[in-house]
């Protein structure tokens, strides 16, 4: 684990910064442990492996500031992509995993897996669902490439509102995606 | 959304990330204080012989008492607002705290008559003294969860009952400069009660209010 933490932590605290080459291999490193995790874990509904990856990529990335660099990055990791778990366990109805098969937070890391199923819920339609002040920022900035000034030329909204549409947007597709199919 | 392309998404024009918990906490405690600070003054008032009471070390060993428990639960908010962080060793430093007003209220009533323990621990304003305490953590409260929602609790209801507890070590502070009452076993008990009443309903709130 010791390796994969170094580097992982590396790409994040380079990625904060404002490298986007490097939080995109952090992201993308990271799904494929997060769904070695959750399979691991949900055996009995591998329908729900990927929507759970999804989410708890959004989840890291919109909870992004509360890590703090001078701490591991493992079991901050761990706790995102538990509470993630164990809160679809309890949409389901099912009575959350045992402690010990949930609380070794080096688990996390030690194994990868790179076949990405079909989500169930898809984040693109939610995306479209969301109000426009939310979602053409995120469809300029984030889908398009485009900058916070273009994003604001072309919608006519101020570069603040831009800025708070991407926030408060990618919050609201976390609350989406938490809602269910 | 293949999730390829979710990650394509979130690393793409990814701004510098929101303003942490500390600057959060910062806010909320300001703006809660201030407001807790502001209904004593206008509603109860300022005991009229605070200048007197200023003499007195009970006051200052009250006021410190309170500000004591402020810190700690300030630091078990914060380490709940995290992901991953322990709570190691502050519910002990919390709870040591408070055993310590108790000491001193079993020395102050070993050391009275025992005609006078009534007196000592019930004080003149028992009946209300939590209830107002309850009352001025009540805007602590409500931007301590708003702080708190904004970052990563994963344990709800401990993250809701600690920021009750905040809210009611805050608000106790700010009742010690109205509250005429200077024993230490009324402390230990009614001023403890104010505190957790918050904490109950901080509790009860944390984990419909703090999902994210």
């Amino acid at each position: 684990m010791g390796d994969t933490e170094e580097r992982l932590r590396d790409l994040l605290v380079r990625g904060l910064a404002g490298d986007g080459a490097a939080y995109h291999a952090f992201l993308r490193e990271l799904g494929a442990h997060l769904r070695a995790f959750v399979r691991k874990r949900l055996a009995r509904h591998p329908d729900d492996v990927e929507d759970i990856v999804q989410e708890s990529l959004l989840a890291v990335h919109n909870q992004r500031h509360t890590y703090d660099a001078g701490q591991p990055l493992t079991p901050w990791l761990h706790a995102i992509a538990r509470y993630k778990l164990v809160d679809q366990l309890r949409r389901n109805g099912e009575a959350p995993l045992g402690s010990d098969a949930l609380d070794e937070a080096a688990d996390l890391l030690q194994a990868s897996d790179d076949r990405a199923a079909e989500a169930r819920r898809d984040i693109a339609r939610l995306l479209e669902a969301l109000p426009e002040r939310q979602r053409l920022p995120i469809v300029h900035m984030k889908l398009e490439g485009r900058s916070v000034l273009e994003t604001a030329r072309l919608t006519g909204m101020s570069e603040s509102a831009v800025k708070v549409g991407v926030h408060r947007g990618l919050k609201a597709l976390a609350a989406k995606l938490r809602q269910g199919p | 959304m293949k999730t390829d392309e979710l990650v394509r998404m979130l690393a793409t024009g990814a701004l510098a990330p929101a303003s942490g918990a500390s600057y959060r906490y910062g806010l909320a405690m300001g703006w809660g204080a201030f407001a807790a600070t502001l209904l004593m003054a206008l509603t109860l008032g300022v005991r009229p012989d605070l200048a007197e009471a200023m003499r007195e070390p009970m006051f200052w060993t009250k006021l410190g008492w309170a500000a004591a428990l402020t810190a700690a639960s300030l630091l078990a908010v914060l380490r709940l607002s995290r992901p991953g962080a322990r709570l190691a060793r502050v519910p002990l430093a919390i709870a040591a705290i408070v055993a310590a007003m108790w000491l001193l209220g079993g020395l102050a009533l070993a050391r009275a008559a025992r005609s006078d323990w009534p007196a000592l621990f019930y004080g003149e304003t028992w009946r209300t003294c939590p209830f107002l305490i309850a009352a001025l953590a009540a805007p602590v409260l409500v931007a301590a969860l708003w702080a708190m929602k904004g970052l990563a609790p994963t344990r709800l209801r401990l993250a809701g009952a600690a920021c009750g507890l905040l809210a009611g070590t805050a608000g106790a502070t700010v009742y010690a400069l109205h509250c005429p009452e200077l024993g230490a076993p009324f402390l230990g008990v009614w001023y403890l009660l104010g505190m957790l009443i918050p904490a109950a309903l901080g509790a009860l709130a944390g984990p419909r209010v703090l999902r994210w």
